[in-house]
C-alpha cells in the first residue's frame, strides 16, 4: 500500500493554496514536512489525508486514486490528527478512542469485543491505558493529543498523518510523544515545527514553502544552512554529530525579519 | 498496518464491553420513559374540564383498538378518544421532533446552545401563519397550518441559501440562521402592525405561542409518521453523529460523509419542525432544553440520546400540556408559555451544573 500525490495542487476559492506537489510516502518511514507558518503543511496533509480533494492532480492510495476509494474505505487505512481538534462534549476518553472504529461499523457490523480490546490496545500503545475512564476535559494538552493519536491508531491505519502533534506541549512531553510515535509499527507523516526534532526523528523530510514542495531529502540533505536561510530566514549553522545526526544553531540578531525571527526564538539553542 | 501487537501496559478491559457498558441501566431508562409516555397520555386523556377515571380511558382505548367491546359512557369516550387522545398524541409526536432535531442540530453545528428554531423555521411559519390570517393569502383555501407550513420552507431556503456562499459550515449557518429569523420576524411584525385588527393580532400571538385546541385525528396521521420517520432516519445517521465530536475535519477523517450528512440531517430536522410548527404554533425550549436533559441522563452517544431527547421531548410535551390546560380554571394558556416557564429554569441549572457550556 503506497500514499502519493502527483502534481497536487489545491485551491480555496479562487485562491491558489498549495500548487504542484508531488510525494511518495514510503512504506514505514517517518516523513517529517517543515515550513514557515502558512507555507501550506496542513493544505497538504489534508489532501494526503483525503480529507480534501485536490483542485489539480491526483492523491493516491495503493495506485487507486482517492475519490476512487471513497471516505469510508480511506479511513481504514489512513488516520489524521489535526493540529487542533476539541470538544465540549463530555466523553470519556475510551469513547473518544472508540470513535476511530467509525469506519469499521455499520448495522450489519455492530460494535463487538474486538473493537474493544483495538481500543484497549491503541490506548496502551500510546501509555494512556489508566486513563480510559476519565472525562476528555480532565485531560491535558498532552494527554489530549495522546488519545487523538490512540483515536487514529484505533482506525487501524497503514498511514498515520500528524500535524503539529507537539504543539502546546511542554519539550519532555514533545520528546516523549514523538518517540512514541517513532516506535509505533506505522508509517507517519508529521508536520513539525521544531526543525531539531525533525532532525531527530525523521527519515525524511519534506520542506515546504509558499505552497510548494521544494526540498525532499534526509536530514542532513535537507537541512543545510543555505535552506534555513532561505526558507526560514534563520542564520544557523548545521552540526553533524558522531551518530550522523543533524544538530541546528541558530545565532541570534541577523534573522530577516522581526515576523520571522519568532521562528528562530522559539527553538532554543541546542 | 497497526498490527495486534502485544500490550505494553495493561488496560483495564472496559468494565462490560462497550456495547453493553452500561446498556441495561440505558435500556431501563429507555423502556421506563416508554411506559412514562403511555401513561402520560392516558393522564392527558384523563384530565382537562371534565375529569374522566383512567379506568374509562383504558376501556375507551381498548374498545377503539380491539373492539374490547366495554360498556363507555359515549360522551366520555368522544371526549377521550376525539379530543384528548388525538391531541396528547400530537403533543408526544411534536416533543419528539423538536427534541431530536435539537439534539441533531446540536451535535452537527457543534453548538450547544442550537435549537430547531435557528434555521428560521418558526420564524417563517410565523410569517406564513399572518400572511394567511391577516392579509388573506390564499382567499379562504388556505389554512392558517399550510400557510405556516410555506413559510417555514421559505424560510428555511432562504437560511439554506445565505450559508452556502457565506461558507457552509456551522458558524455559517448559525449566522444564516439568525440574519433568516430576524428578517422574517420583522416581516411578521411589519404585517401585524400595519393589517391586524387588536383581535387578529392576539389570536395570531395566541397561536405563535403555540396551541393544541384545534388538533384532531387528520393532524396525528400527519404528525405521528413525520416523528417516526425522523427518529429511524437520525438513528441511521447516529454514528456519523458521533464522529462529529472533534469537529467536521475530525469527522471526514474518520470516514464520514460530511456534507451529506449535513444536507440528509439538516433537511430532516428542518422538515420535522416545519411540520410540527404548523400544526401546533412555534413551541419554545423543548429543541433546546430536551436533549442537554437527555444528556443528562444517557450520555452523548447518539445511539442512546436521539431515542432517549425524542421519549422526554414527547412526556414533557405532553406533561406540559395537561399543565396548560388545568392550571388556569375556564381557560388555557399557551402551551409554549408552559414549557418557557419550566424550560428557562431548568436550562438555568443544566448550565450551573456546567452540563453544557464547560
Ligand atoms: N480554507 C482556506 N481559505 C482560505 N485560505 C486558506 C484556507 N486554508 C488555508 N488557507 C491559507 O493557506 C495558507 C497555508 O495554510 P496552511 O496549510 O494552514 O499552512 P501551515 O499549516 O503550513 O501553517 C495560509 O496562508 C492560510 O491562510
Ligand atoms: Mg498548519
Amino acid at each position: 500500500m503506497s500514499l502519493e500525490l502527483r502534481n497536487v495542487g489545491w485551491n480555496a476559492g479562487f485562491k491558489k493554496i498549495i500548487s504542484d506537489v508531488s510525494l511518495h510516502v514510503t512504506r514505514g518511514e517517518f516523513l517529517g514536512v517543515i515550513g514557515p507558518n502558512g507555507s501550506g503543511k496542513t493544505s497538504m496533509m489534508s489532501v494526503l489525508g483525503g480529507i480534501r480533494a485536490p483542485s489539480t492532480g491526483q492523491a493516491l492510495l495503493g495506485d487507486q486514486p482517492m475519490k476512487k476509494i471513497g471516505r469510508r474505505n480511506l479511513a481504514r487505512h489512513i488516520g489524521f490528527v489535526e493540529q487542533q481538534a476539541d470538544t465540549i462534549d463530555r466523553i470519556t476518553v475510551r469513547d473518544a478512542v472508540a470513535l476511530g472504529r467509525t469506519p469499521y461499523l455499520s448495522l450489519l457490523t455492530p460494535w463487538s469485543g474486538h473493537d474493544d480490546a483495538i481500543v484497549c490496545e491503541a490506548l496502551a500503545s500510546v501509555e494512556m491505558g489508566p486513563f480510559a475512564d476519565r472525562m476528555w476535559h480532565t485531560l491535558s494538552g498532552g494527554e489530549k493529543q495522546r488519545v487523538h493519536i490512540a483515536r487514529a491508531l484505533a482506525q487501524q491505519p497503514d498511514f498515520l498523518l500528524l500535524d503539529e502533534p507537539t504543539n502546546h506541549l511542554d519539550i519532555h512531553h514533545q520528546l516523549g510523544l514523538l518517540e512514541l510515535v517513532r516506535a509505533l509499527p506505522v508509517t507517519v507523516v508529521a508536520a513539525l515545527h521544531d526543525l531539531n526534532h525533525a532532525a531527530m526523528f525523521c527519515d525524511r523530510i519534506a520542506m515546504m514553502n509558499g505552497g510548494k514542495l521544494i526540498a525532499l531529502g534526509t536530514p542532513e540533505q535537507i537541512l543545510t544552512s543555505q535552506n534555513l536561510h532561505d526558507v526560514f530566514g534563520v542564520a544557523a549553522d548545521i552540526e553533524i554529530d558522531d551518530q550522523g545526526r543533524c544538530h541546528i544553531r541558530y545565532h541570534a540578531g541577523n534573522q530577516k525579519s522581526s515576523a520571522i525571527k519568532k521562528t528562530g526564538l522559539r527553538n532554543p539553542v541546542f | 498496518m497497526f498490527e495486534t501487537t502485544p500490550v505494553q501496559q495493561p488496560v483495564q478491559p472496559p468494565r462490560q464491553s462497550l456495547a453493553g457498558r452500561a446498556y441495561l441501566a440505558r435500556a431501563g431508562v429507555s423502556l421506563g420513559a416508554l411506559v412514562l409516555l403511555v401513561g402520560v397520555i392516558a393522564m392527558a386523556a384523563a384530565k382537562g374540564e371534565t375529569h374522566i377515571p383512567l379506568g374509562t380511558v383504558f376501556q375507551t382505548i381498548a374498545n377503539h383498538l380491539w373492539q374490547a367491546g366495554y360498556d363507555v359512557d359515549p360522551i366520555d369516550a368522544g371526549i377521550i378518544w376525539n379530543y384528548r387522545i388525538s391531541r396528547a398524541m400530537v403533543a408526544a409526536a411534536c416533543g419528539a421532533s423538536l427534541a431530536l432535531s435539537g439534539a441533531v442540530l446540536q451535535a452537527l453545528l457543534r453548538n450547544s446552545l442550537a435549537d430547531p428554531y435557528l434555521l428560521g423555521i418558526s420564524a417563517g411559519a410565523s410569517t406564513g401563519a399572518v400572511s394567511v390570517a391577516i392579509l388573506g393569502f390564499g382567499a379562504g383555501m388556505v389554512s392558517l397550518s399550510l400557510g405556516a407550513f410555506v413559510g417555514a420552507l421559505v424560510a428555511f431556503g432562504f437560511v439554506a441559501l445565505l450559508a452556502i456562499p457565506a461558507g457552509r459550515g456551522a458558524g455559517a449557518i448559525i449566522l444564516a440562521g439568525v440574519a433568516g429569523s430576524q428578517l422574517f420576524n420583522a416581516l411578521t411584525s411589519f404585517i401585524v402592525t400595519k393589517a391586524a385588527t387588536a383581535d387578529e393580532a392576539r389570536g395570531v400571538m395566541f397561536w405563535l405561542l403555540g396551541n393544541l385546541s384545534g388538533v384532531r385525528w387528520p393532524d396525528v396521521y400527519l404528525a405521528l409518521p413525520v416523528a417516526v420517520i425522523g427518529l429511524l432516519v437520525c438513528l441511521w445517521y447516529s454514528r456519523a453523529l458521533d464522529a462529529f465530536t472533534f469537529g467536521v475535519e475530525s469527522a471526514a477523517s474518520l470516514g464520514v460523509p460530511v456534507r451529506r450528512v449535513y444536507v440528509v440531517l439538516i433537511a430532516i430536522a428542518a422538515s420535522m419542525t416545519a411540520v410540527m410548527v404548523s400544526i401546533v404554533g412555534s413551541i419554545g425550549f423543548v429543541g433546546l432544553v430536551i436533549p442537554h436533559a437527555a444528556r443528562f441522563f444517557v450520555g452523548t452517544r447518539h445511539g442512546f440520546l436521539l431515542p432517549a431527547s425524542a421519549l422526554i421531548g414527547a412526556v414533557f410535551l405532553v406533561a406540559a400540556d395537561i399543565v396548560s390546560r388545568i392550571i388556569l380554571d375556564g381557560q388555557v394558556l399557551p402551551i409554549g408559555v408552559i414549557t418557557a416557564l419550566i424550560g428557562a429554569p431548568a436550562f438555568a441549572i443544566i448550565l450551573c451544573h456546567g452540563r453544557v457550556l464547560r
